[in-house]
């Protein structure tokens, strides 16, 4: 994956993972609550097929102008800013949204869902179940976020410590900062329920969809996409097996397949 | 003069000795079937009794403040303490340190309820507008925690705005749409009753302050010592903003604890303050700080041992002695209290303070008689260590001199 800024019309700048063959079918991949891990495996094998597109929300990494985005609509509307300055032309991206990114995700194709070409949903937020309530993730102290994010707590030490050493009193400071302005600017879609009353915005969902989840997601556990088929009955299921809620980074081979079968199903349903 | 305020936070007195082991947090998610309310309904009398004895025995303000979902503080709305106290006493200044104006929809509400206490009290209100923690304002309130200080802003310009207004206006806010703005009742204090803000050391709290001339209220229960930075910090900015270094610009809440001798201060009081730092003040490190609610240079300048795992469970017992050497506490002889009371008003240089004289689960034969002996035997020597300053008045009431009080209908004097 290489590395670049965009600005949006709005005035976001944001930094761009991108990677594939520029004359391979777009694809654009939102991340997650956590950000962009260094980790691309998944975002590497996708890009095999496509021309993947990973933009940072601003709020997370390098990733400026969190202050313009207030509710759900400025990131809807921001997530499309980002395909404009992306300069696709008229080719339809598909659009794959993990956790936050998915809810942000479906948001984007109840806008406008003639402009997508698929949509993968992996572990998303957008529902609420009140029988099946999310752990408050505004309330968890940052050791606790690996066994909330990860099925594999070792994995989870490599991959969201990074270089941070949450027993290091300066590791611990510069995590809580970013943590700060990631989970601050994910807050305002998310605080205090991440339900944005997107249910009642589903029904204009006309993309070709796939809903993905994690066997042993523990932050939004596979109630949900029992839920999520339900509303969107004309979507295809898929469960990952031996992965939480990071599964884009603890089963990339995977899901990775899985994704490219349904886009490449859908790219030929589309096309003929 | 310095003025002092008795001020009492409401706690529950009847937290299990093993509350610290059994539960998470004293605030936010304690359980309310820890709450009786047969015994609260007789508290709450109590409560209000002591802050109507503090009228009588010439503290210059009684004090409440907001807090919801909280075992040490049972006010969720301190506008109804407020108004009970507005009609029984007709003398001290009634501070409502404050209400959390980004939690009321619209915050309309509180210019009225506001206007309405200063009305019924005969101007004697402080109203204090606390940008409010991160437990109540969005762990109880629901409030996103990085747009809390937007809307706090915003709540507040509402409110000054209402309170000037003599004709009705339109308010097009982010957070807040009102066509017609319209503050009925409008309070007696001109321009507006004293504004105190409550602040823990951010400096967008000094500016705010500055920029509008209000009070900067520390509510820190860690004592006079340990306040000291924070309070330097403070009048440095007031310094270096051009304004005067009036110490009625800022107030401070103490912990206090009067006897007739310093050893009977411990005897009395120890197991009551005790019981206040070693049970009440449990609270959550996950509550503390929801991302989004400081600043990134308010969390470079804070200890983050708490968040810590290897921290977690530990539950040191704090002693009286380590709460009275550290100024935690103010306790002892009235000659003793006086000398600390002078060292904690020069050195932090306020002009008020908030004097907690019921602590924890203090009876309330103490809290009466630690309230007496501070109002007669140490507050009068205090009264004059501003002479400098002594007319200035610009951030206390300007009531009616004619005003009206409660009095028991003629028929039911003599069967209470």
């Amino acid at each position: 994956m290489n590395a670049h800024t965009l600005e949006t019309q709005r005035g976001i700048r944001l930094r761009v993972l991108e990677g594939g063959a520029s004359d391979a079918p777009p694809l654009i991949s939102l991340h997650g609550l956590a950000g962009l891990l260094d980790d691309t495996t998944f975002l590497d094998l996708v890009a095999e097929r496509h021309h993947v597109f990973a933009p940072e929300l601003p709020g997370y990494g390098e990733s400026r102008g969190e202050e313009l985005l207030e509710d759900m609509l400025d990131f809807a509307l921001h997530g499309w800013d980002v395909v404009e300055a992306l300069g696709l032309g008229d080719r339809r991206p598909s659009l794959v949204g993990h956790s936050i990114g998915g809810m942000i995700a479906a948001e984007m194709a109840c806008l406008a869902p003639s402009r997508l070409d698929g949509l993968v949903l992996l572990d998303p937020f957008g529902l609420w179940l009140n029988e099946t309530p999310i752990p408050d993730v505004f309330a968890l102290l940052p050791y606790e976020f690996g066994e909330y994010l990860f099925h594999d707590a070792q994995r989870a030490a490599v991959l969201l410590g990074g270089a941070t050493d949450l027993a290091d009193p300066e590791g611990l400071r510069q995590f809580v900062i970013d943590n700060a302005r990631r989970l601050g600017t994910a807050g305002k879609i998310l605080f205090p329920i991440p339900n944005r009353r997107l249910s009642k915005r589903l029904y204009r969902l006309s993309t070709q969809t796939l809903v993905v989840w994690a066997e042993h997601d523990r932050l939004i556990p596979p109630a949900y996409a029992s839920r999520w088929q339900a509303l969107l009955p004309q979507a295809q299921g898929v469960s990952v097996a031996d992965a939480g809620h990071m599964l884009p980074y603890e089963q990339p081979r995977a899901l990775a397949d899985a994704v490219l079968a349904f886009l490449a199903a859908e790219h030929f349903v589309t096309s003929t | 003069m310095t003025r002092f305020t008795w001020f009492n936070l409401m706690p529950w007195p009847y937290l299990p000795d093993d509350f610290r082991q059994t539960y998470r947090s004293v605030w936010v998610d304690i359980p309310n079937r820890l709450y009786d309310p047969v015994r609260g309904h007789a508290l709450y009398h109590q409560y209000m009794d002591q802050l109507e004895y503090a009228d009588a025995l010439g503290f210059d303000g009684i004090g409440v403040n907001e807090h919801h979902q909280n075992g040490y503080g049972l006010m969720p709305s301190p506008n109804i303490i407020a108004a009970t106290l507005a009609r029984r006493t007709s003398r001290a200044a009634i501070c409502v340190i404050g209400n959390s104006i980004a939690l009321y929809n619209p915050p309309i509400r509180v210019a009225e309820e506001f206007a309405m206490l200063d009305v019924i009290s005969g101007g004697r209100l402080v109203a204090g507008f606390p940008v409010g923690t991160p437990m109540d304002t969005n762990f109880c309130y629901g409030q996103i925690p990085a747009l809390t200080r937007d809307k706090y802003a915003e709540a507040h310009d509402l409110i000054r705005r209402a309170w000037a207004a003599d004709e009705p206006f339109a308010f097009d806010g982010k957070y807040t749409q009102l066509r017609w703005v319209n503050c009925w009742p409008k309070p007696i204090q001109k321009p507006h009753p004293p504004i105190y803000i409550p602040g823990g050391g951010s400096i967008e709290t000094y500016d705010f302050c500055l920029d509008h001339d209000y009070n900067y209220s520390y509510l820190s229960f860690y004592g006079y010592l340990a306040a000291r930075g924070l309070m330097d910090a403070y009048w440095e900015r007031v310094a270096a903003r051009g304004k005067d270094a009036s110490p009625h610009r800022a107030a401070f809440a103490q912990i206090i604890a009067v006897a007739d001798t310093d050893a009977d201060a411990e005897r009395l009081y120890s197991e009551h303050i005790l019981y206040f730092f070693n049970r009440c003040l449990h609270v959550a490190p996950a509550f503390l700080d929801p991302p989004g609610y400081r600043t990134v240079n308010t969390i470079k300048a804070t200890s983050l041992r708490r968040l810590q795992r290897q921290h977690q469970r530990e539950f040191p017992e704090a002693t009286w002695s380590e709460l009275v050497d550290g100024g935690m506490v103010i306790a002892g002889s009235p000659d003793t209290v006086r000398q600390r009371m002078e060292e904690l008003i020069k050195t932090l240089r306020v002009g008020h303070v908030f004097c907690l004289l019921h602590t924890g689960n203090q009876t309330d034969e103490k809290t009466r008689h630690n309230s007496r002996l501070f109002a007669k035997e140490v507050m009068p020597r205090l009264r004059h260590l501003w002479p400098d300053w002594d007319d200035d008045d610009r951030w206390w009431i300007h009531p009616l001199d004619d005003r009206i009080s409660a009095e028991l209908p003629h028929e039911m004097v003599g069967q209470r």
